[in-house]
């Protein structure tokens, strides 16, 4: 019965993501598709942060290698689907490297490792001329077409878009249900009893590292396509805290988390047009409040609200969840 | 070997004012369990406060810096304590960085909106005159800065380890549940301790701005100078964030000299991840214990 309905839900979700964009000015289109490529950066984190507990200040910058390198080969006249895997495979890889610190330091220090990483890829874009264009950036790069079909309209690269972002979303959802899924939980949860119970959080460790990076790194072959210019300054280190506020202010470690956040991170200021320039104040007090009263997110704050009407099961207090992210 | 020991000294001079910021960091995070992410911010907007002192309320100077001060105590210290920190303990972790982020926007935004988006001329604490020693040109404002850093830091020291209450300070850093029972009131302990970093960070303020300018994102670049000073050096001592500071000070203005400028901010970064990697405990801290 709960499956069934889940199966509804989620169709009608679909369906309200395929009708979203009709009718609507192309401003409009572009934002629904900037909020769908933050969502899949942002639930790449989330695998990352929500389900293994890893903190990554790197996502943007993961986001810059996959857009600098679609741009660079779709320039050159290939294909979009070369630039994309080549880039996802760079992110993977990149991010196989960058996990190794998280190995030997936790936390805050792995915090601090990332970010410096994302100042040196920003610093590496801006100062390599002859590869990213420094300062001037990348502009000018086409739009895929898929089947003989261009999108270089906005409403057939919007629906481009979502088919991809279903696509890696089925493949996270895959990923979270996995042996790895759980083994990821597990860690996040507590390292030691999981290795004691034969995980390899070694192996572990890295490949949420890697996987959650290749969602950054599929984010930006989709941004380069959608902007048509990228410069250093759209994969600075304030987008990775964007995306960070995203997965926390949804919810990390819940499936549905990012795409809430990166719905309020994206679309707010449109609606907060009005504030002008106090929008990311109100926004900053407003993450603040959300962190003293709910840490889960607003995800986490939906189910401590249903969970005060709904009556609970007692629950056995020598069963409850171990340490809390 | 005139022109390396100015580049030496002027990188000591910015290196002794990223190290009151490190310092000032590195209290809150020992004491308080507090890795604050808007350490840069809080550097940033204290110049702002003495410009609001100068130039709306038209106060001399020395008024100006007095108000900067006791309004960074109570903004940066008090508040931040009690409505960001207090709130969210025992729950460190996560949650808490991520609200410090935010804290890091709010002050950031607060100060582009309130005062101005461009970057502001300070006035001047120290003379710009210059001396020529033994054929190098030495700014006598780098060499107050120093002195006056030290003097700070040495104080500092003195308070931490010679009164009643700086030991205080040290046995809440290192043993909260034990310094409880033996009778150190931790919370207010922990208290000073914001307190304490926010005038340094007010002294770091006053000192760096007539170099940099004061503008609303100095902020990040500080901060991340701030927390690499506190880490390469050893963050669990007060000596270790001092040698950060300056190391990384010296060793930006010498690549910058010699080696490469659009380079110069890579290495402190490469400096970073290599002793994190290596030495993750800092040059000079120890791997277990902790001290302030």
């Amino acid at each position: 019965m709960r499956g069934t309905l889940r199966i509804v839900f989620l169709l009608l979700g679909l369906g309200v993501l395929v009708v979203a964009p009709l009718g609507q000015g192309n401003y409009v289109i572009y934002l629904l598709c900037s909020w769908l490529i933050f969502t899949i950066a942002a639930m790449g984190l989330n695998l990352t942060l929500g389900y293994a507990g890893q903190i990554s200040l790197a996502q943007a910058s993961f986001m810059a290698i996959g857009a600098y390198t679609t741009a660079i080969v779709t320039l050159a006249g290939w294909p979009w689907v070369v630039g994309m895997l080549l880039g996802v495979v760079e992110c993977l890889i990149v991010g196989l490297l960058l996990g190794f610190p998280a190995l030997r330091v936790k936390g805050h220090f792995l915090a601090f490792v990332t970010l410096a990483f994302n100042v040196l890829v920003f610093l590496v874009s801006r100062n390599e001329e002859w590869l990213t264009g420094g300062i001037y950036g990348l502009s000018g790069m086409p739009r895929p077409s898929v089947l003989g079909f261009s999108t270089m309209k906005q409403l057939p690269f919007y629906y481009f878009t979502l088919f991809v972002f279903v696509v890696f979303a089925a493949l996270m959802y895959g990923i979270i249900r996995s042996p790895w899924g759980r083994a990821f939980k597990a860690l996040r949860e507590n390292p030691i009893r999981a290795e004691s119970l034969g995980v390899d959080t070694r192996r572990l460790t890295l490949l949420a590292f890697a996987i959650g990076s290749a969602g950054g790194g599929l984010a930006g072959a989709l941004v380069s396509p959608l902007v048509q210019y990228i410069d250093p300054t759209s994969f600075a280190f304030g987008h990775s805290l964007r995306i960070l506020l995203m997965v926390v202010v949804g919810g990390s470690g819940y499936f549905f988390g990012p795409m809430l956040g990166a719905a309020i991170v994206i679309l707010m200021p449109e609606f907060l047009r009005f504030t002008e320039g106090y929008y990311l104040m109100i926004y900053a007090v407003l993450v603040i409040v959300l962190m003293v009263y709910c840490p889960s997110g607003l995800i986490g704050l939906g189910a401590k609200l249903r969970d005060l009407v709904r009556r609970k099961p007692v629950e056995r207090g020598d069963l409850k969840a171990g340490a809390q992210l | 070997m005139s022109e390396f020991l100015q580049v030496v000294l002027s990188g000591l001079a910015t290196g002794s004012i990223y190290a009151l910021a490190a310092i000032g960091f590195t209290l809150v995070w020992q004491a308080a369990q507090t890795v604050n992410f808007a350490q840069g911010e809080f550097v940033m907007l204290p110049a702002f406060f003495v410009l609001i002192a100068l130039n709306w309320l038209g106060w001399p100077l020395w008024a100006a810096l007095a108000f900067g001060l006791v309004i960074s105590v109570l903004v940066l210290g008090l508040l931040f304590k009690k409505l960001v920190v207090e709130p969210m303990l025992p729950n460190t972790g996560l949650p808490l960085i991520i609200a410090t982020m935010a804290v890091a926007i709010l002050l950031k935004e607060g100060a582009k909106e309130f005062y101005g988006a461009e970057a502001q001329p300070y006035p001047a604490l120290f003379p710009h005159t210059t001396l020529s020693v033994g054929g190098a040109v030495v700014s006598i404002q780098d060499i107050l800065n120093i002195l006056v850093s030290l003097s700070v830091v040495l104080a500092l020291t003195l308070f931490l380890d010679r009164t009643r209450t700086g030991r205080c300070i040290q046995a809440t850093a290192q043993n909260p549940a034990v310094a409880e029972i033996l009778g150190v009131k931790t919370r207010r302990m922990v208290l000073y301790t914001f307190l304490i970093n926010a005038a340094l960070a007010a002294l770091a303020s006053m000192l760096i701005s007539p170099v940099y300018l004061a503008k609303f994102s100095n902020g990040e670049t500080l901060g991340i100078v701030a927390f690499i000073a506190a880490i390469v050096g050893g963050f669990n001592q007060i000596r270790g964030a001092l040698v950060g500071g300056l190391l990384i000070g010296v060793l930006d203005n010498l690549t910058a000299t010699y080696v490469t400028t659009t380079y110069r901010a890579a290495l402190p970064l490469v400096l970073l991840i290599v002793i994190i990697l290596w030495r993750p405990q800092g040059l000079l801290g120890t791997s277990e214990g902790r001290q302030v």
